[in-house]
C-alpha cells in the first residue's frame, strides 16, 4: 500500500489527468442519462469538481481542495494559473481579431462598469453588516470583484486580516457562482455572440469564473470572456485601493 | 512537428504575462495587468502572419489545438482545487458580497451590449 501511496504521489501530474478524466466522464454520464442532456457536460463536470472540493476540504482541513489530499496533490497543477492561462491562450486560436477589435471599446467600458458596480455593491454589503469604516468596505468591495483584488486592496489600506479574510471569502463565492449561474443566466442576458461574451467577461471580472462559466456554456465564447476578464484583476487592483477608496472616504 | 505548435503558444504565452507583469510594474499594480490577454491577442496576429504565408503546418496546429481542448479538463481541475469550504463556511457577508453584485453585473449586461452595438454597427 505504501509503495502505491508513494509512488502515486511521486507522479502527481500523471495522477491528476487519469482523476480528471474519470470526472469529466463522470459528468458526460450524468449529464446525458439522469440530466437528460439539460446540463453540458463540461457543466456537470465543472460541478462535480466543486463538490470533490468541498468534500476534500472538509476531510483534510486545507485550502487547496482534493490536491491536499497527497496522492491528488498533482491537481494543483494542473488546475493551477499556470496550465489554466495556458490552455486560455490557446483557445485564441480560434477567435476572430475582427470581432475582438469591434468590441475592443465596449469591452474597455465593461471593465471600468464592472469593477465599479461590484466594488460599490460589496462595500454597501459591508455596510449592513456593520463595517462603517471606509477601510473595511473598500477592502471588502474589493473583494467583491476578485479574490486577488480584496487582499491587494486590503493590505494596501491596512485593513485588518479578519476582513482580508473576509474580502478573499467574498472573491472565492464570487468565482464559484459565476461559474454556477453562467450557463443558467445566459439566455436570459443574450450572451450566445463574441461581443456578448466580451462584455460579460469585463462586468463579471473573475478569470476563474468568467473561463469556468463560458466553458459550462459554449467553449466558442472562451476566448472573447477570458480577453476582457484577464485584464479585470489589474484594474480593479488599479482602481480599488486609490480611487475607489478616496471617493469612499469622501462619502462617508 | 506538434512541438512546433507547442513552442509557438508557449513563446505567444511568455510574452503576453511579461507584457502584463511589465505593464503592472509600471502603472504601480501588484497583480499582472492582462497577460493572458496580451498573449492571446499575440496568438491571433502571430498565427494569423505565418498561416497567410503557409509557414504554420496543419501539424503545428494541432500541437495548439491540444491545448484548447484540454481547457476544460483543466477547468475541472480548478473546480477541485478551490477553497469551496472557506466560501460556504464563511457566513453571510461574503455569501451576500459574492452574489448579489454579480446579479447586478448581469443585470448590466444586456444594457450594456444594447449601448455599443448600434454604433460600432452602423
Amino acid at each position: 500500500m505504501e509503495i502505491i501511496l508513494n509512488f502515486l504521489e511521486k507522479n502527481g501530474l500523471i495522477v491528476a489527468f487519469v482523476a480528471v478524466g474519470i470526472m469529466s466522464y463522470l459528468g458526460f454520464l450524468i449529464s446525458k442519462h439522469v440530466l437528460k442532456n439539460k446540463i453540458p457536460g463540461a457543466a456537470v463536470s465543472i460541478l462535480l469538481g466543486l463538490i470533490v472540493a468541498y468534500f476534500s476540504g472538509l476531510h483534510t482541513g486545507g485550502s487547496k481542495g482534493i490536491a491536499d489530499i497527497s496522492i491528488f496533490s498533482g491537481m494543483s497543477l494542473l488546475g493551477g494559473s499556470m496550465f489554466r492561462d495556458f490552455a486560455i491562450v490557446s483557445t485564441a486560436m480560434g477567435a476572430s481579431f475582427l470581432l475582438i477589435r469591434q468590441t475592443g471599446l465596449a469591452g474597455a467600458i465593461s471593465l471600468v462598469l464592472g469593477t465599479t458596480v461590484s466594488f460599490v455593491g460589496g462595500a454597501i454589503i459591508a455596510m449592513f453588516f456593520g463595517y462603517h469604516d471606509a477601510k473595511s468596505m473598500a477592502t471588502i468591495g474589493a473583494g467583491a470583484c476578485t479574490f486577488i483584488v480584496g487582499p491587494v486592496t486590503g493590505a494596501a489600506l491596512q485593513a485588518s486580516s479578519e476582513v482580508i479574510a473576509l474580502s478573499i471569502a467574498t472573491g472565492v463565492v464570487k468565482s464559484i457562482f459565476v461559474t454556477i449561474s453562467t450557463p443558467f443566466i445566459a439566455p436570459y442576458i443574450g450572451l450566445n455572440n463574441a461581443h456578448s461574451a466580451m462584455i460579460y467577461g469585463g462586468m463579471m471580472s473573475t478569470t476563474s469564473g468568467v473561463s469556468a462559466g463560458l466553458a459550462a456554456t459554449d467553449t466558442k465564447l472562451v476566448p472573447y470572456g477570458a480577453l476582457t476578464a484577464t485584464f479585470a484583476t489589474g484594474m480593479g487592483c488599479l482602481l480599488c485601493p486609490s480611487v475607489f477608496y478616496l471617493i469612499l472616504e469622501k462619502i462617508l | 512537428m506538434v512541438i512546433y505548435g507547442v513552442s509557438f503558444l508557449g513563446a505567444c504565452y511568455i510574452l503576453g504575462q511579461l507584457v502584463g507583469e511589465f505593464l503592472a510594474k509600471w502603472i504601480g499594480v501588484k497583480a499582472n495587468v492582462g497577460g493572458v490577454g496580451f498573449a492571446m491577442l499575440f496568438l491571433i496576429l502571430a498565427h494569423d502572419y505565418f498561416n497567410k504565408r503557409n509557414l504554420f503546418s496543419a501539424e503545428a496546429e494541432k500541437g495548439i489545438l491540444f491545448w484548447s481542448q484540454m481547457y476544460i479538463p483543466v477547468i475541472v481541475a480548478m473546480s477541485a482545487t478551490q477553497n469551496v469550504v472557506v466560501a460556504l463556511d464563511s457566513g453571510l457577508l461574503a455569501i451576500l458580497a459574492g452574489v448579489i453584485p454579480v446579479f447586478m453585473c448581469f443585470a448590466c449586461i444586456p444594457l450594456l451590449v444594447k449601448l455599443t452595438k448600434s454604433p460600432l454597427n452602423n
